[in-house]
């Protein structure tokens, strides 16, 4: 039947096209299948609210939702100030920022998960990225829990200027803590991860995922291609090559992502219970005592 | 793509860019008029010209304040790239008594983009750790125009720790139009490399200093400018990205680098008022390139006072403070005021002038 092929027949959302492979697929199959293509298994992006979705067991309690970006630099393009920028960007995305930030569990163990989000300006960080990064580490750390983040982002925000690479430092900081408290830190590098995020927290996982075929690097592939003038190799900064650099621990299809976490975190992590019956039978009060105040 | 490493575009714009007749600076030009006529003058002997000298000497000093004193961000940036802007190995043989180079990282080579040594001025022993541009073309090749691998931040990593270990504080110098953005470099780990630097940095238990000598560029910078106290000279720049860059990036034309420069909000008073960095070290009359000795002279005072406080202080103290300064970035800072409107002056021609490329 004719009307059949016309595109504007298609009920809206009812199919979509995979960006990679250019099939079509039912939107429903995609969403199924984590947003993965059923086709060529190309992943396709996946926004902060979708993530923890995915990841966490019961969707969650989000964080730091009421963080929202200010222009503090009042910065100006072609007259049009941040503020649009961001408004714009708020309508197109459905999200506030491009990190969602949410405690739960996986497979019942309990977490700190931030996911970042390249559909809000590319996934770069500002301030207010920043800081939730830099809060859903504290509140690991606070409530001595693994942290998992989900690192996309083309890099900095330009309209925040040198605060937003400031952002790195504030973060890096914040993991440091964590680590230096004995917590695990998961990343999972999404297509695509590279600029100031990639050079600070993204690069500090105590294990480091990565999805398959996602761009990684510290300067985009663009950038490089400009300064040396020469064509770059097959397969340069996706995550095969960064395993085969020694970069990335283990790639992961998404679907298995759920139980790679649980699998490592059951390695990584003793519950609360465990470590405060441990204290309490080594140091027989002092510094256990402390603890189990703060719990 | 918003790219903060995209700065490091910088390395290509410099080689082509820079020869002896750039050395003057388009907005420099009336000075030079006033500083050759001085010339001349004293080089007339055994006359006695203070009557003529002494009001053309004036003129030369107040047209230098009024230029200086209203300078565009653009034309900041361009004074922080100044080909004889003293570098880092300048304030090493003009400040300190005592330099001994270490090199290497222990893993892979020894990168002369950054230079790491121990450094003594009087009785005060650190660790000093600076990015060098180079001066000619040998030393430019062999300093990659200052911008570092990742073996150059592993380098001053290792020897950060060094300094740790036996309790030196530790000076880091930044100068750099951006970390490498190159194949070797991405292999072998830039983001890591910077991320590690950055957050190890951030955990050193001895007095870290960071100083902003030229260019501050993006994380290639931050790689080594995480400490207690962040300075910067009165006429460096420091940004998430090139002006070029994010000219590139915003509006697909590189050539507009003056607006980015405006936008960036990249220069010392504007950083300061965004809390990025603690101290501005004002420049000589002219800029640090006019009186390279009087530059070095006053980076040394106010880098003896800051080393002096710094050691002071009970040191969980320090790293309590440290921990906050990085923690807090961004977060209780009020919004700059709005950019004044462009004066339609001299600054647009100095755009067109640079950005062939």
């Amino acid at each position: 039947m004719p009307f059949f092929r016309k595109k504007r027949e298609i009920p809206a959302g009812l199919w979509m096209k995979c960006p990679a492979c250019g099939k079509m697929a039912f939107t429903k199959t995609v969403e199924e299948s984590h947003r993965v293509c059923p086709e060529c298994d190309h992943h396709m992006k996946v926004n902060g609210p979708l993530r923890v979705k995915q990841l966490l067991d019961d969707g969650g309690e989000r964080l730091g939702e009421d963080l929202i970006p200010k222009d503090l630099l009042r910065f100006r393009s072609e007259g049009e100030t941040y503020e649009d920028v961001l408004e714009r960007s708020r309508i197109k995305s459905g999200v506030s920022e491009a990190a969602t930030a949410a405690r739960g569990t996986i497979e019942g163990i309990p977490v700190t998960l931030l996911a970042m989000d390249f559909s809000f300006r590319g996934g770069s960080m500002g301030v207010v990225v920043g800081e939730r990064v830099a809060m859903a580490a504290d509140d690991a750390y606070e409530r001595q829990v693994p942290f998992i983040l989900v690192a996309t982002s083309g890099g900095a925000r330009m309209q925040e200027g040198a605060l937003s690479l400031m952002q790195m430092a504030k973060t890096s900081a914040a993991i440091a803590r964590l680590k230096e408290a004995g917590l695990p830190y998961i990343v999972l590098l999404a297509d695509p991860c590279t600029g100031g995020v990639s050079a600070s927290f993204a690069a500090l996982g105590d294990v480091t995922l990565a999805e398959p075929g996602a761009l990684i690097g510290f300067a985009g592939p663009r950038v490089i291609q400009n300064t040396i003038k020469a064509k770059l190799p097959e397969g340069f900064q996706r995550s095969e090559f960064l395993l085969e650099k020694g970069y990335v621990d283990r790639i992961v299809h998404r679907s298995k992502l759920r139980d790679e976490l649980a699998t490592l975190l059951r390695y990584m992590h003793k519950p609360a219970a465990e470590l405060a019956t441990a204290a309490v039978g080594e140091a027989d009060g002092g510094d256990a005592s402390n603890e189990s105040d703060e719990s | 793509m918003p790219d903060a490493s995209s700065s490091s575009t910088g390395a290509g714009t410099q080689s082509g860019r820079r020869n002896a007749d750039y050395a003057v600076l388009d907005f420099e030009r009336p000075i030079m008029e006033l500083e050759r006529k001085i010339r001349e003058l004293k080089q007339i002997p055994d006359v006695n010209l203070n009557g003529e000298l002494k009001p053309l000497e004036r003129k030369r000093d107040r047209l230098l304040e009024d230029i200086f004193g209203r300078l565009s961000p653009w034309q900041i940036v361009s004074v922080a790239r100044h080909p004889d802007r003293p570098q880092f190995m300048e304030y090493v043989e003009g400040m300190c008594d005592e330099y001994v180079e270490l090199h290497g990282d222990r893993l892979f080579g020894d990168d002369h983009a950054i230079s790491t040594g121990f450094a003594r001025i009087g009785d005060r022993r650190f660790l000093l750790v600076g990015q060098r541009k180079g001066r000619d073309v040998k030393e430019k090749l062999r300093c990659n125009f200052g911008c570092a691998h990742p073996e150059g931040y592993r380098k001053a990593l290792a020897k950060m720790k060094l300094a740790a270990r036996f309790g030196l504080p530790i000076v880091t110098m930044i100068n750099t139009p951006g970390a490498y953005p190159g194949v070797g470099a991405e292999e072998r780990g830039q983001a890591w490399a910077i991320a590690e630097n950055i957050m190890e940095m951030s955990r050193l238990d001895v007095p870290v200093i960071c100083i902003v000598i030229g260019e501050g560029g993006s994380g290639g910078a931050l790689g080594i400018g995480v400490g207690d106290r962040v300075l910067m000279l009165e006429y460096a720049y420091y940004s998430v990205i090139s002006p070029e860059g994010c000219a590139g990036i915003l509006w697909h034309d590189g050539s507009r680098a003056k607006d980015a420069a405006e936008a960036l909000r990249l220069t010392s008073r504007d950083l300061e008022r965004l809390k990025v960095i603690d101290e501005v070290i004002k420049e000589p009359l002219g800029a640090a390139h006019r009186d390279p000795s009087a530059m070095i002279e006053r980076l040394k005072e106010t880098l003896v006072k800051n080393l002096d406080e710094l050691s002071a202080m009970d040191p969980a103290e320090r790293m309590a403070k440290r921990y906050e300064r990085l923690r807090g970035l961004g977060n209780d800072v009020d919004a700059l005021d709005p950019q004044p409107e462009l004066p339609a002056g001299k600054a647009p021609a100095k755009a067109k002038s640079k950005k062939k490329k």
